[in-house]
């Protein structure tokens, strides 16, 4: 008990002092999924799937269309059940779930056409943001990092297909969670816009947290470990 | 820093009161309601005060319908309902607060139109009385109820008249028992408080069951 509370309490100086890199409090951090089998709409999509990804890294999954790579992404932010299997979260707390701890990103925005781009992501930041966590930015930064910033205040649904991509890839950084689900992200966006975005990511990456990205182009990414979906067929 | 549950009731307020929300169709949805019949039934002042609580409650009824089939389904296109799931708040707790926002913008802007359009169908002061009392108790419970069908139409495209389907004969205890206690205000052989004391604990039953329903209907059509 003493033992765990003087654990505790050299988790709290290290999150206090201020020239510690994030990157130690979260690098116990780690995803493992063994042998994950998920269907979708009662046909079997993945199965006997196993990898994990540890905080600070990313991991893209490739394959061919239909191969499950949205499936696997949705079984991992919760939104799907897997038939067998487990995902498991070390480094974090027993109640600590794991979609509480990630950011999901699909083909969908989850923005409201009718309130402004500030509107929408104040809402996501209240409402994804787990506590005042310093991690997380303000919305204007937030905007500036995916190079929106003059869209503040114009309403979501007035923006074009590749600024709307870039308003829900701010939601990513308004609400700090280690974990990020990314499906297709990049999606619209233009060169400079992945540039940006590319470097959104290595930041996320060395403040410890990880990402999971499904995606048919390079991410720019060095670094990130790669799983082939359906490559035995 | 607001809390997630007062973030969502002002972004679903704003929502509903932005051009193209609900919150100023369902007044205008039962004026016109309300308007038209008298030229069905025809001007009898008598006739009108004695069915007057009832045509309140039915235009209230369709006109808080005419809302529902958005609910949840804006935020299915549009992705949030995803992200909703993965809030801390709880999904029951999410779909209280949208029901409670959605009454706010869409139910109380009918009980305080009720009083002025009752003028117009012959009702005195009691009935009026009567009438925003019942609406007021009542209207929570058939927001609550319909998002129980918005719910379960949530995948089905254009789904609002399959949800009409399966809400409007949920929504008829709350409709008898609504009408019967406007009807006692004015007199009657029942007193005003048995039947609408019933309303009222239809209404808190409601609060108990609906969002667990609805919560459970859109972690099952999620999959």
């Amino acid at each position: 008990m003493a033992l765990r509370r003087g654990f505790l309490y050299w988790l709290v100086l290290m999150e206090k002092s201020p020239h510690r890199p994030h990157a130690e409090v979260h690098s116990a951090l780690r995803l493992k999924v063994e042998n994950l089998a998920v269907a979708r709409g009662g046909r079997p999509v993945l199965a006997g799937l196993s990898f994990s990804v540890s905080g600070g890294e990313a991991l893209v999954v490739t394959g061919r269309n239909g191969t499950g790579k949205s499936t696997l992404l949705r079984a991992l932010a919760g939104l799907l059940p897997s038939l067998s299997g487990e995902v498991r979260l070390e480094g974090v707390g027993d109640a600590v779930e794991l979609p509480q701890l990630a950011h999901y990103l699909a083909h969908a925005d989850g923005m409201k056409a009718a309130l402004t781009v500030e509107e929408n992501l104040d809402f996501w930041a209240a409402y994804l943001s787990s506590a005042a966590d310093r991690r997380s930015r303000p919305v204007a930064q937030a905007l500036s990092m995916v190079g929106l910033s003059h869209a503040l205040r114009a309403p979501f649904g007035a923006l074009s297909a590749g600024q709307k991509r870039r308003a829900a890839l701010a939601r990513l950084l308004v609400a700090f969670r280690p974990i990020w689900l990314l499906d297709e992200p990049l999606t619209a966006l233009d060169r400079a816009s992945r540039e940006k975005f590319a470097a959104a990511m290595r930041d996320h990456c060395a403040l410890g947290g990880l990402i999971v990205a499904a995606t048919h182009e390079p991410l720019g990414l060095e670094e990130a470990g790669e799983l082939v979906l359906g490559g035995a067929k | 820093m607001t809390s997630p549950i007062g973030a969502l009731f002002q972004r679903e307020w704003r929502i509903a009161r932005r051009v193209g929300g609900s919150g100023a169709m369902g007044v205008v949805f039962f004026l016109t309601l309300v308007t038209i019949v008298p030229f069905a039934v025809g001007p009898d002042p008598n006739l009108l005060s004695r069915i007057g609580p009832a045509i309140l409650w039915i235009a209230a009824l369709l006109a808080s319908l005419l809302a529902f089939d958005r609910l949840f389904q804006a935020d299915a296109e549009d992705g949030s309902l995803d992200l909703l799931h993965l809030g801390e708040t709880p999904l029951e707790l999410a779909v209280l607060v949208k029901c409670a926002a959605h009454w706010a913008a869409t139910g109380l802007p009918l009980i305080v139109a009720a009083p002025f359009l009752g003028l117009m169908l012959q009702q005195e002061t009691t009935a009026l009385a009567g009438v925003v009392a019942t609406l007021l108790v009542g209207t929570p419970a058939l927001t609550l109820i319909g998002a129980i069908g918005a719910a379960a139409t949530v995948t089905v495209r254009r789904g609002g008249l399959l949800m009409a389907l399966l809400v409007l004969p949920l929504t008829i205890p709350v409709l008898i028992f609504g009408v019967s206690a406007s009807e006692a205000a004015t007199g009657g052989t029942v007193p005003f408080y048995s039947p609408f004391s019933i309303l009222c604990a239809i209404t808190l039953a409601a609060l108990a069951l609906c969002p667990f329903a609805a919560a459970a209907a859109l972690r099952h059509l999620g999959e």
